[in-house]
């Protein structure tokens, strides 16, 4: 039975999430296995690790793992049926911040959405996904309701013709590479390794900036990313950095 | 190699051949994540989430009656010995403001309420997610591996992991030290399955709960390993997504999910699901059967049987079933070369009229010839609804097409027709998708027998009733409308 739908029962929890969660402390006795007690401390440091060193290749499958995420813009949806193609149109092309579709930003940097003040994290996750819901909780922001944006530099050492951009997200997502929509992720989804791929793109020789943003009303969200070759195999002689 | 060819081509004829509108049973099958069925004392048994359940006698009318304490969601049952293990989720799946869940097991020695020893033990709490952890423990199922004979439950949703426990067997507690496994993630109401070396993880994805709208549908991964990985058909981990296709919406419903399996016999399976809306029953969510096939080692969901007039082929030879009757030529005899300019012209196909006077007025006997699209070999098949049915289908009548003869058996197990159908038990017919595709056909009853016997081809051109067995083609029909 779906945790969405559920949550649908919940409006007051959806509402109040961030309020409320913020009584789940890192200390609560679990009751839960060992092997899971981990899950339940409220950092973010399970799930990922500063960016330390300049460069960083995508994983064994591809996967590209360090990205600059900006913490959650509240985007209350009680329901992720809403997610149409022109729904999500709409929201991504709303502009949230300055040079929304440009900026390459710093770790740390701040922008204001609305009355939010938001900061940029560069992060190295510790899995194939980046768990957004995990950086939310982890920084104690809202968790459900929201839509991230991420940025990711990729530097390919020539240039690669017919490739194509692999996405996953839970829920919908919308992804761009230099600036041009590549892939596009609507309804109700999960996210499933290699679930939307682009048409052939080109990844330049030098830097390639991709944009992403994700949009989730219950349930957990994350995405993975990676690109594949003309024979579907996953692309790993890049270097993805953050600036 | 051989048997993958006949599967394939089986499959391929009936996508062909039929056009099938998958049905829900009948009764007030109304109900959302079932359990796997029970059989318990000549009756079926299913719970869902909430109280409660559904009752049938022959497994095709569902109604309430199935008692369940403890509420929740998603119950899971199986037989250990003598006794059903009900395992289900007290809490969780965001009931209740959150993911804070348990999976509670309990036995009992019977699922009829009016037997004197229906009695619930005490729950017992075998998992648990709290805090926010990556887990919410609601949606079990249940595995009695038939290798060693440990049992497993997997347990979860969307919200982070499915997660992998062992119970003991003989107490439905969980085994002491058990360290959870995490095996899957994007899927909820799983259910682990073994079947000729492989462990199969079923998990049902989509949106639910949303009506018409739900996208509810049943994927599958398997592994060599209880413990997993499971892959699906592309390599991929079901723990980054991964999941074959085993059943979606089609028909008049949509969403299925919560998968359950029921083994009736060598090459007799069935699955059970429930559909998130029924739109022929108020879009309400409904118990759904349906066949259960294996193609190269992967699971698919068959087709509900459809009314309608068919060929009934053979897999043995691939002749057709017809009556013992004069073969009426049509107009025309042999040709040599035409003339390149002779007019084309469309010829009419032999009618039941231009032949049904040369048929014998009584009882008729049947053979298997080849088929020649010719009246004796077209047979009209309904569901006869007085009728009692079976797990997932209803009992058949099977008629020359046009006319209320009926395929009847006899009392010295041979098959044939008689004038007009009467609803006598040796003139219904149970008619089921075997797991390669191909189809099973059995008469309700033989008169003066008890054995269950089926319609088999002993020779090509031959008919007779005999002991089902999977292993031979002589046991299996196709049926193609043309």
């Amino acid at each position: 039975m779906n945790i969405k739908r559920k949550t649908w029962l919940l409006a007051g929890f959806v509402i109040l999430a961030g309020a409320g969660l913020q009584g789940c402390s890192a200390t609560s006795k679990s009751k839960t296995d060992g092997t899971t007690k981990s899950d339940t401390a409220r950092s973010i440091a399970q799930y990922f690790t500063p960016t330390i060193t300049s460069n960083k290749t995508p994983d064994a499958e591809g996967f590209i793992r360090r990205w600059l995420l900006l913490e959650p813009i509240n985007k209350p949806n009680r329901s992720n049926t809403v997610f149409t193609d022109s729904y999500i149109r709409k929201a991504f092309d709303t502009m949230y911040f300055p040079n929304q579709f440009t900026v390459v930003p710093k770790d740390g940097e701040k922008v204001k959405v609305g009355q939010q003040e938001l900061t940029w994290h560069a992060l190295d996750s510790k899995n194939f996904n980046v768990k957004l819901f995990r950086f939310a909780y982890g920084l104690r922001k809202e968790i459900y309701g929201v839509l991230f944006w991420s940025v990711t530099i990729v530097n390919s050492p020539h240039e690669m013709k017919n490739v194509r951009m692999a996405v996953g997200s839970n829920s919908a997502s919308m992804w761009w590479l230099n600036g041009k929509e590549a892939v596009i992720l609507s309804g109700d989804r999960r996210m499933v390794m290699d679930d939307c791929v682009s048409t052939r793109l080109t990844l330049n020789k030098g830097k390639n900036i991709i944009r992403g943003a994700v949009i989730n009303g219950p349930g957990m969200s994350d995405f993975c990313v990676r690109f594949l070759d003309e024979k579907g195999e996953p692309i790993k002689n890049l270097s993805i950095s953050y600036e | 190699m051989k048997l993958r060819i006949k599967i394939i081509g089986a499959t391929a004829l009936l996508s062909l051949c039929l056009t099938v509108t998958a049905t829900a049973q009948v009764g007030k099958p109304f109900i959302h994540d079932p359990s796997t069925i029970m059989e318990c004392d000549g009756k079926y048994y299913t719970f869902g989430t909430g109280a409660g359940g559904l009752i049938s006698e022959d497994g095709w009318t569902w109604n309430s009656g199935a008692i369940r304490p403890g509420g929740g969601a998603a119950p899971d049952a199986m037989k250990i010995g003598d006794r059903y293990l009900i395992v289900y989720g007290s809490t969780g799946g965001g009931l209740g403001g959150g993911h804070d869940g348990k999976i509670n097991t309990m036995w009992n020695k019977t699922l009829d309420p009016k037997s004197p020893d229906f009695k619930y033990s005490e729950p017992i709490v075998v998992a648990s997610s709290a805090n926010m952890e990556d887990n919410d423990a609601i949606d079990p199922g249940l595995l009695l591996d038939p290798t060693d004979g440990r049992l497993w439950c997997s347990y979860g949703t969307y919200f982070g992991f499915i997660r992998l426990i062992e119970l003991d067997p003989k107490t439905g507690k969980r085994v002491e030290g058990n360290k959870a496994l995490d095996i899957a993630i994007d899927c909820e109401a799983t259910e682990l399955e073994y079947r000729d070396g492989w462990y199969y993880l079923f998990g049902t994805h989509g949106t639910c709960c949303d009506g018409a709208n739900s996208t509810y549908n049943i994927v599958v991964g398997r592994s060599r390993k209880v413990t997993g990985p499971y892959l699906d058909n592309m390599g991929r981990d079901m723990l980054k997504g991964g999941g074959k296709m085993v059943i979606a919406a089609g028909g008049r419903v949509n969403g299925p999910g919560h998968f359950g399996r029921v083994v009736l016999g060598d090459g007799v399976e069935k699955m059970s699901c429930h559909y998130e809306a029924d739109l022929d029953q108020s879009g309400r969510s409904v118990l759904g059967i349906r066949p259960l096939l294996w193609k190269n080692g992967w699971p698919v969901a068959g087709d509900n049987f459809k009314e309608g007039t068919y060929e009934i082929e053979s897999e043995r030879r691939g002749y057709a079933l017809e009556l013992t009757v004069d073969f009426v030529r049509m107009a025309g005899r042999m040709r040599g070369p035409q003339p390149a300019n002779e007019p084309i012209k469309s010829i009419p196909s032999q009618e039941l009229a231009d032949v049904i006077n040369t048929w014998p007025t009584g009882n008729i006997g049947v053979r298997i010839g080849d088929y020649m699209f010719r009246p004796h070999q077209k047979w009209t098949i309904t569901v006869v609804p007085e009728a009692s049915g079976y797990l997932g289908s209803p009992s058949y009548k099977i008629v020359i097409a046009g006319t209320n003869r009926a395929l009847a058996a006899t009392a010295d197990a041979e098959v044939i027709t008689v004038p007009a159908f009467t609803g006598a038990p040796e003139q219904l017919w149970r008619i089921d998708q075997l797991t390669d595709g191909t189809y099973r056909i059995m008469p309700k009853s033989v008169p003066n027998s008890k054995e269950l016997l089926v319609l088999v081809s002993s020779g090509d051109s031959t008919p007779t009733l005999e002991v089902f067995d999977m292993n031979s083609d002589n046991s299996k029909w196709n049926f193609k409308a043309h």
